[in-house]
């Protein structure tokens, strides 16, 4: 009897030291599951899920506070994906956010006056410029966040739509194709 | 495998890659005359992508008078083709125009009006002592030529060389298989230039430091056979072999080719080169050798116009650029049957809307089919798991698994089994009872794939550039703030060093002082009075 509440004893303690020690040694800084979703999202920091950048709308759903279905740019795919990461159902896109296609920004030079709001508010550094100087943005960087529309005091930013051009273009999807139970015309009905 | 004994053996026992099917050939239709030339056209479009790769880059601008073969875009990174005028004339714009493309999507071209002189500019020195030249200077005319893979994927030739050069090969694989039905311009070619692809094989091999080759020929084409045996006969090669091969497609894929010649598989993945082989088309070598002997760049090519859409079937020899408009007109015209345009095979080949495109370096036919030929394909019914496409694939593919997560759009599982290995060649697609498109589901994963790679690129990017921002802004406000904190310091220690508090500002001490004066005057003069 003794022996045994002994050794019981022993080998909780060794396993409590064990675990304990295993704890601090393989300690993970931050949350593994916030960087997963965030390496699906679009990283436009746009802020239409209603959060300032990606990172802390991953974070929020990494905490459960928000839903998986509030990224615009990402689209159906990225709730499909988070969906698939997170063992969730996937659900529709969120009615209040809305899906615009891609684009990137464009400042009309002419109307520029150079006050840099837009510069202050792009969360890339797409756009060049100095004070009283125009400003341009580098379309390759442009992530269409639309963020530097609403500082800009002369609205001589405009979205352009990313035209589908020969390089990346790609096969269109052929389409569903009938289920069994859809099809008409049985074979019995012909005969 | 290296004993001339084994070569020979080759000869005799032939291997057999999975699947394949049996095609109308329609091979005759197109080889009752030969190659006429299809003549200058009114106006030339030449688009800067003609190849795998980045596009060209145009060196001429509008206005400009081009001379034959005068360059008139450059390569772009390492795999890219020049580009150059099929003949002299002027440059009238560099557009968007309507290019050979799946969804009819125009792309920059350098449009030519003719001058009708068809001068030659300065051509490069011919090589002749070939085979003591260094490699690099073969290379470098190679590529200098634009010269592309011709039987229709248009590989820059010379990034495909210079691969080989660093992997340890030990054999030359020459294409002239040409399964496709219709297309008859390699079996032509072969027929009337045997001589000249030959000289190309010697070139190539010495280049690559090879002796042995490989020539695959279908057993469909007895006097291009002949032709290219005689043509090795007067040569030096002693280890170049021409292989008949049965006549069934794809056995012009490469890895098909190189399974039925020599057993080997080419790892799913992976290229020739992986098992010390490489391979070039028929094509491939007459313009290698026109380019070394003759310092003429990839101008023109040999395309066959056939269907029973065309007047007079028959192989043209073309200037790249021709719309195929004109093509058309050089075959005799469309006939009453004429009813789907396709540029390059039935099986493989793109439908196109309507003949304003311009002949690229990889187009090898173009077919103006009919009703009989090409019906519109029947509605698609559902997928009853025959197993029919996994019989015929000749890469060993399950395509009704891949049609499932293809249709399902489950990318990860699609790649599972394999997607990447499929060379497109259709066999599934014709032999489905249920009428699936099944080559389009796999290109759309394809694509679709990339599409997400590329997308996933971009973010990894922006989020560089996010966290960059974050950094550098937090370090300025910490910068800012620990400068406030100091000035604050500063201020701090300065206000004891000057002494008490009512002493420290001298302002108040001079007004105090003032006032002290004041009460001093008055009091002395109050004092006076009294």
């Amino acid at each position: 009897m003794l022996s045994a509440i002994l050794t019981m004893t022993i080998l909780a303690s060794l396993f409590g030291l064990l675990l304990g020690y295993a704890a601090v040694r393989f300690h993970i800084e931050g949350d593994p599951i916030a960087d997963q979703i965030d390496q699906m999202l679009p990283q436009t920091q746009c802020g239409q899920c209603g959060h300032p950048g990606c990172r802390p709308y991953a974070d929020a759903i990494a905490r459960g506070e928000d839903e998986i279905n509030k990224c615009a740019p990402g689209g159906h795919e990225t709730i499909i994906a988070l969906a698939d990461l997170l063992g969730r159902d996937p659900i529709a896109m969120d009615e209040d956010i809305e899906i615009r296609p891609p684009s990137v920004a464009i400042i009309i030079e002419e109307d520029c006056i150079g006050c840099t709001l837009c510069i202050q508010a792009c969360p890339v550094d797409a756009i060049l410029g100095a004070a009283k100087q125009m400003h341009s943005v580098i379309e390759s960087e442009c992530t269409g966040c639309e963020l530097c529309l609403p500082p800009c005091p002369v609205e001589c930013i405009v979205m352009e739509p990313i035209e589908a051009d020969i390089r990346s273009w790609s096969w269109p999807y052929p389409g569903d194709q009938p289920q069994l139970a859809q099809e008409e015309t049985p074979v019995e009905a012909q005969a | 495998m290296s004993s001339q004994d084994d070569l020979d053996k080759l000869l005799t026992k032939l291997h057999n890659f999975h699947g394949g099917l049996h095609l109308p050939e329609h091979k005759q239709e197109s080889l009752q005359h030969p190659i006429a030339d299809a003549g200058l056209p009114q106006q030339l479009v030449i688009p800067l992508r003609q190849h795998i790769g980045r596009a060209a880059k145009a060196t001429v601008k509008a206005g400009d008078k081009v001379l034959k073969g005068e360059r008139i875009a450059e390569a772009e990174g390492a795999i890219s083709a020049p580009v150059h005028a099929p003949t002299s004339g002027t440059v009238k714009a560099i557009e968007v125009h309507a290019i050979p493309h799946p969804a009819a999507l125009p792309d920059t071209c350098i449009v030519i009006e003719p001058d009708g002189n068809d001068q030659w500019t300065e051509k490069p020195a011919a090589i002749l002592d070939y085979l003591s030249a260094s490699p690099d200077i073969l290379l470098q005319r190679i590529h200098n030529s634009g010269i592309v893979g011709m039987g229709g994927a248009a590989f820059p030739s010379h990034a495909k060389l210079l691969y080989g050069l660093k992997r340890n090969l030990h054999t030359l694989i020459i294409n002239g298989a040409e399964c496709e039905p219709y297309i008859t311009c390699d079996d032509i070619l072969m027929q009337e230039r045997a001589d000249d692809i030959v000289t190309g094989i010697e070139i190539i091999l010495h280049l690559l430091g090879l002796e042995r080759c490989l020539i695959g020929i279908e057993d469909n084409k007895p006097d291009a056979i002949a032709a290219m045996q005689q043509a090795i006969k007067v040569t030096s090669l002693k280890r170049t072999r021409v292989i008949e091969i049965p006549t069934i497609y794809p056995s012009g894929g490469e890895k098909q080719l190189i399974q039925l010649m020599t057993g080997e598989e080419v790892p799913s993945d992976g290229l020739p080169a992986d098992i010390g082989m490489v391979c070039h088309n028929v094509g491939t070598m007459a313009a290698v050798r026109d380019a070394v002997l003759d310092g003429r760049p990839l101008i023109s090519r040999i395309v066959t116009i056939s269907g029973e859409g065309i007047s007079e079937p028959r192989n043209l020899h073309a200037l790249i650029g021709t719309p195929i408009s004109h093509l058309i007109q050089a075959a005799g015209g469309y006939t009453d049957k004429a009813r789907q345009l396709v540029y390059g095979g039935p099986m493989m080949g793109i439908s196109l809307p309507d003949d304003q495109v311009p002949l690229t370096k990889g187009g090898n036919c173009v077919l103006a089919l009919s009703e009989n030929e090409a019906p519109d394909p029947e509605k698609a019914r559902a997928c009853i798991r025959c197993g029919k496409c996994a019989d015929v694939c000749p890469v060993k593919l399950l395509p009704q698994q891949l049609y499932w997560y293809s249709h399902a759009k489950d990318f990860d599982k699609v790649q599972d089994y394999n997607l990447f290995d499929c060379i497109e060649c259709g066999c599934c697609t014709h032999v489905c009872p249920s009428n699936i498109q099944l080559v389009h589901y796999f290109r759309f994963a394809k694509t679709e794939i990339w599409k997400q790679e590329e997308e996933k690129r971009k973010a990894d990017h922006a989020r560089r550039r996010h966290e960059a921002r974050t950094a550098r802004l937090e370090r300025i406000a910490a910068e800012r703030k620990s400068r406030l904190r100091k000035k604050k310091e500063d201020l701090e220690q300065k206000k004891p060093a000057a002494g008490k508090a009512d002493a420290g500002d001298p302002k108040k001490a001079a007004i105090e002082a003032a006032m002290k004066r004041v009460a001093d005057k008055k009091k002395a003069a109050q004092e006076k009075q009294q």
